[in-house]
């Protein structure tokens, strides 16, 4: 019997606000990843014994105030919060990276599009940072194409964020084609521990040929499971 | 009943799409001339009789500063005013 297999799978929570939509896209690509997809609540505080946490995208509690504004307050992210700030991986997709902004556990904000419009169609990025819990099985440098769909995706920081966020190799991703107007580009970050990643672009709509534009996203579960099996979190 | 209105203002160098649709439609209104739009958020709390003034202020400012307004992007100021009006009109 292979050793892999005596090893418990790993737990991976998948948090629903009101409003999340992509959180079953989420649970179906943990699971492709053979990892277990752990259905999380926002209104309770249980992590449920999660070695991981991804908060989806979607429009959490409607975004009627401001993207990811309300979200923040929920019971889960007091919990979600703790738990990052133990080392736990916390990843934010799109709506989830407006949600770790405004809690912040990210620096930064997402505003509206520079251009006002909503925009869908797959962004072709480069994997700045390999140095977080979500992106280690990636080749520095590499090109990879994942979807983007958002009106709220141009990163906002003030100069010395930005300055302190290159310095320290805290750019994760870089959009190649800029759908948004984002600030240097930027399509994803991390926390200084590089546990924490928020990234617009969906990395669950890319794990299928047949329904994405590539397989790209799988390097983000591929990561956290190698961070997770390794020991590195608590 | 005490009002307290909050304004919120996207800060002057964050760039505001919503003002500069708005700017760029004024020459079809034959408005000349007009050289920044900028569009924020105005916000009415209107606390119950009985609520002491320094209470009214101090939680409005909670409020305005923990989610009506993301410190990061955004600036506030909040005012009492009167409130005999019912919210709304003008």
């Amino acid at each position: 019997m292979a050793s892999n297999s005596a090893e418990p799978r790993v737990r991976i929570g998948i948090v629903t606000f009101p409003g999340s939509l992509d959180d079953r896209d989420a649970a179906r690509a943990v699971a492709r990843a053979g990892a277990v997809p752990v259905r999380l609540w926002h209104d309770e505080g249980a992590l449920r014994g999660v070695q991981a946490v991804w908060l989806p995208g979607g429009f959490s509690y409607g975004d009627y105030l401001r993207s990811g504004a309300i979200a923040r307050f929920s019971h889960v992210m007091d919990s979600v919060a703790d738990a990052a700030r133990g080392g736990m991986p916390v990843i934010g997709v799109c709506n989830g990276f407006q949600v770790l902004c405004e809690s912040g556990l990210l620096p930064g904000a997402l505003t509206q599009n520079a251009h006002m419009r909503y925009r869908n169609r797959p962004a072709p990025l480069r994997v700045e940072s390999t140095n977080t819990a979500w992106t280690s099985a990636y080749r520095q440098g590499a090109q990879i194409v994942i979807p983007a769909k958002h009106k709220d995706g141009r990163f906002q920081a003030d100069a010395s964020t930005l300055e302190m966020l290159e310095d320290q190799n805290r750019v994760v991703l870089r959009y190649l084609d800029n759908p948004n107007g984002s600030v240097h580009d930027i399509a994803g970050i991390t926390n200084a521990e590089g546990n924490v990643v928020g990234m617009m672009p969906h990395p669950e709509h890319a794990i299928d040929q047949l329904t994405g534009p590539s397989t790209d996203g799988r390097g983000i579960l591929a990561s956290v499971l190698s961070h997770v099996h390794s020991g590195a979190t608590a | 009943m005490a009002r307290v209105v909050v304004d919120v203002m996207l800060k002057p160098d964050i760039l505001d799409p919503q003002g500069e649709a708005v700017k760029g439609a004024l020459p079809n209104l034959g408005v000349e001339g007009v050289e920044r739009v900028r569009i924020g958020k105005r916000i009415e709390l209107d606390f119950a009789e009985g609520v002491d003034a320094a209470s009214v202020e101090e939680q409005a400012r909670k409020v305005a500063d923990a989610l009506l307004a993301n410190p990061v992007i955004e600036d506030f100021t909040i005012a009492s005013v009167e409130a005999d009006a019912p919210a709304g009109a003008s």
